[in-house]
């Protein structure tokens, strides 16, 4: 029975990809059975019982080749006979992914170096130039199901990694000087003879200067940037107290004082450094999640040429009057004309009207729209910055322009509280020298305890390892955090925007109703045969079906049959000569030799927890729906989950101005949508979020991206957001109480290094531990 | 306490080898993939090579 059942199960998804197959083919499209077979050839069949599908990750189906073009800009040269090239990989599942793809590459003969890294999703390849072409090894990886774009080597994210390995080996050389002084310093502590204890400060100042002076650099470049315009950050305390500290302390040593700071001062560092590189890292990896995803939705555009070639060119490099082919599935490169073909173009991303538009000879087609149906040639009439796309991201940045820059808590706690430490300093030794008649060393080296113990190490750390910890909780959840700030932003919202057609709603359309059940096998097993939206509903519908032979697709019309009876048809309400009832629905027919009709209605289904993240939502704040959509269609959708406040036919301007007549209230306003026409909005909300599904802009502009067909992960976001805040101000205010608790100690001169190493060191442990309190789930959680 | 002139250049010595073996590791991109070292380890040796790669070195 079970052997049944697996047997079953083996052949009901297809061998390669994994996903779901007509019947009991053996595969579900050409593609994959190339792959699988190019696999068994290469003999790496073993691949397929090593890997474990992710099933977050797009599957491994080669059928929807990606066209990379030409990778000589990106190639670089290592010497004479070789070169090198780094490309970005979606559709990594696991490390038989990385093996497959390394072992494959490293069988094609001039292959000198091929490697795949998980973590960052790249693959670094390494041939010699007169053996292969690169063309033909990335042609390679994509046959095997895999997409990839070339990466350029001079984008943010490269520069962004320097920095990061700078920190770190900051961090390494900071470490080591605080683990030995601080070895050094417990001796001194515990009571050494005077002639012990200035061989151990001797020591501990010959590893604390050159350590404080290598890792001290990003302090000394950062407060030294404020203060060239004239202004005042947290770096400036801190680098003063990692500067004097060492050098009176050298002084001290020099004329066999008592006390040197030379521990607090490198551990204050190694602490300091510990946040810097958390809060870079977190950064880091919004900025490339972002750049990946921009990266991997590009799409090269077709030109055909005067002779009838086809090139595939960059959408950027495209010229007015020049003709562009545009495959059924792709993407619109540029704005312009259908010049021949016939077929529909989903509008929705810029308009959010959920219906696809007809286009034929002459329909004017927009750039970034999707073509369903059938293959178009278009005249290109505009590019880059005339483009209504060019024109929608002026509206971003001019909306992006006027949001303003949001203050982070730790730089606002920054702002008042440097001001002040420089002040009780200084006041401290004026003090001393002044009403206390202290010898001006001495002063000094008690302003300077003061420094120390004032300086914001537990701050820096606090708001960094609450970062991190949220940002692996998300993760986890299904959100990719994009700005680094966004938890922050996120944790004041009081009123929510929601878009439509993709944000509410699925964005893909399902079947309804169908006035004749048992035709539904029929239909789907025509349907199988395109790839019409519709078409895929109703495969979806019917489950599994078996293929049949002889169908015919007429492009922009529907699809024809030559059964043993006759011929049947499935298509639009003129293809299959019905009569139009004017519904706004959807509409697909299946009509049968003798004329019998069978129709199927379709819509854009909610999303299956719409209504009650809606209500959750309702709960902090008035809720609206701003569609492009018609309104009878956002009206329905609206009472389905229980919005009362709606517009329909909102235009991006519209979205825009309502956003920031909010923000002029004071309100704080999330903005969730998915489509061109949301960019704006997004961009202009005081934080937005948009789903995977959504446009490639959509996802550039929101702060957030949640996967997957629900809106829960909205709700994890928010909560999250509010556990954050709620660790970071705690973390705060440990941190203060510990410093206003010490400073009173330092003022009267009774702070020794010891005490100055146990407030510090404390503190921040007790930080770091109440920051990792942000991994605990607390409800709101997808299952 | 002679002793300590052998030992804290002992200490600072074993530490100081910790510190470079660490940027030796960072240097040779030991840490850019934790991900994937972690799954190479589980699989067996590769097949080899089916061509000759460089004749002459």
């Amino acid at each position: 029975m079970s052997n049944v059942a697996a047997e079953l199960n083996e052949t009901a998804l297809c061998r390669h990809c994994g996903g779901e197959v007509i019947g009991m083919a053996a595969y579900c499209c050409g593609g994959c059975e190339a792959a699988h077979q190019l696999i068994g050839k290469s003999g790496l069949a073993v691949y397929y019982q090593r890997r474990i599908l992710d099933a977050g990750q797009r599957k491994p189906r080669p059928e929807d080749l990606h066209q990379i073009g030409d990778l000589n800009a990106w190639v670089r040269d290592v010497d004479a006979e070789t070169a090198e090239l780094t490309l970005m990989i979606d559709g990594l599942h696991c490390g038989a992914c990385v093996w497959l793809i390394e072992q494959f590459l490293l069988q094609q003969p001039g292959v000198v170096n091929a490697r795949v890294s998980l973590t960052t999703r790249r693959l670094t390849l390494c041939w010699e130039t007169s053996v292969c072409r690169p063309e033909v090894l990335t042609e390679g990886v994509q046959a095997l199901g895999y997409r990839l774009v070339p990466l350029d080597p001079s984008c943010l994210v490269a520069k962004d990694e320097a920095e990061v390995k700078a920190l770190l080996r900051c961090l390494a050389v900071a470490g080591f000087a605080a683990g030995n002084i601080m070895l050094l310093s417990v001796s001194v502590w515990l009571g050494a003879d005077p002639w012990t204890r200035d061989l151990l400060h001797w020591v501990s100042a010959m590893i604390a200067l050159p350590a404080v002076a290598y890792a001290g650099r990003p302090f000394f470049a950062s407060a030294w940037n404020a203060l060239k315009v004239r202004r005042t950050n947290m770096d400036v305390p801190i680098s003063l107290a990692i500067i004097l500290a060492p050098s009176l302390s050298l002084h001290e040593t020099f004329t066999g004082g008592q006390h040197a700071y030379f521990d607090s001062a490198v551990t204050l560092l190694f602490f300091l450094l510990i946040g810097r590189f958390l809060d870079t890292r977190a950064r880091r990896a919004a900025r490339a999640t972002a750049e990946q995803l921009l990266a991997l939705n590009a799409e090269a555009a077709t030109v055909i040429e005067a002779d009838g070639t086809l090139r595939d060119v960059q959408p950027r490099q495209l010229a007015v009057g020049q003709r562009v082919l545009v495959v059924a599935g792709g993407r619109i490169p540029a704005d312009g004309k259908v010049l021949s073909g016939n077929s529909r173009v989903d509008v929705q991303v810029i308009s959010g009207e959920s219906n696809p538009i007809d286009a034929e000879l002459g329909t004017a087609v927009f750039a970034g729209t999707l073509n369903i149906e059938a293959p178009l040639t278009i005249l290109v009439e505009k590019v880059g910055e005339a483009t209504l796309l060019a024109d929608i991201l002026r509206l971003m940045e001019a909306a992006e322009a006027r949001r303003g820059r949001f203050v982070r808590i730790a730089e606002k706690v920054a702002r008042y509280y440097s001001p002040v430490v420089h002040l009780t300093a200084l006041i401290t030794f004026l003090s001393w020298v002044f009403i206390g008649g202290m010898a001006w060393q001495d002063a000094l080296l008690i302003a300077i305890a003061v420094l120390i113990i004032t300086c914001p190490c537990a701050l820096a750390l606090a708001v960094p390892a609450v970062q991190v910890v949220a940002s692996q909780r998300l993760l986890k959840a299904g959100v990719l955090l994009k700005s680094a700030d966004a938890l922050e932003r996120l944790r004041g919202v009081d009123h929510v925007l929601l878009d439509k057609t993709g944000t509410l709603t699925v964005g893909r359309p399902v079947l309804t109703t169908c006035s004749e059940p048992a035709r539904l096998a029929k239909a789907a097993a025509i349907a199988s045969h395109s790839r019409h939206p519709l078409a895929a509903a109703l495969r979806r519908a019917a489950g599994l079906v078996m293929t049949l032979e002889g169908v015919r697709e007429i492009p922009g019309q529907g699809l024809e049959w030559e059964g043993p009876d006759g011929i049947w048809r499935l298509g639009s309400t003129r293809f299959t000569g019905q009569r139009d009832n004017g519904s706004a629905a959807m509409m697909l027919f299946l009509v049968d030799p003798q004329g019998q009709a069978t129709s199927f209605e379709f819509t854009d289904p909610l999303r299956d927890d719409a209504a009650e993240i809606v209500a959750a939502l309702k709960t902090i704040g008035p809720v609206e729906i701003w569609s492009g959509d018609r309104a009878p269609t956002v009206e329905v959708c609206a009472d389905a989950v229980g919005i009362i406040d709606w517009h329909a036919q909102a235009l991006p301007t519209d979205k825009v101005a309502r956003l920031e007549a909010l923000r002029a209230d004071g309100r704080n306003v999330l903005m969730i949508g998915d489509g061109i026409n949301d960019a704006p909005a997004l961009r202009a909300a005081v934080v937005s979020m948009a789903p995977a599904s959504g446009a490639e802009i959509a996802q550039n502009a929101a702060d957030l991206v949640f996967q997957g067909d629900h809106l829960a992960p909205v709700l994890v976001a928010l909560n999250t957001a509010k556990t954050a805040d709620r660790l970071v101000r705690q973390n705060l205010a440990i941190s203060l109480t510990y410093n206003l608790a010490a400073v009173p100690l330092a003022i009267i001169g009774l702070v020794t290094p010891l005490i100055a190493a146990l407030a510090m060191s404390s503190s921040s442990i007790i930080v770091v531990l109440n920051a990792l309190r942000a991994g605990k789930t607390r409800g709101g959680r997808p299952s | 306490m002679t002793v300590l002139l052998f030992l804290i250049p002992i200490a600072l010595c074993l530490g100081g080898l910790g510190l470079f073996a660490f940027l030796w590791c960072m240097r040779s991109g030991q840490f850019d993939d934790l991900d994937g070292a972690a799954q190479r380890i589980l699989f067996d040796d590769a097949p080899a090579p089916t061509h000759d790669r460089r004749p002459n070195s």
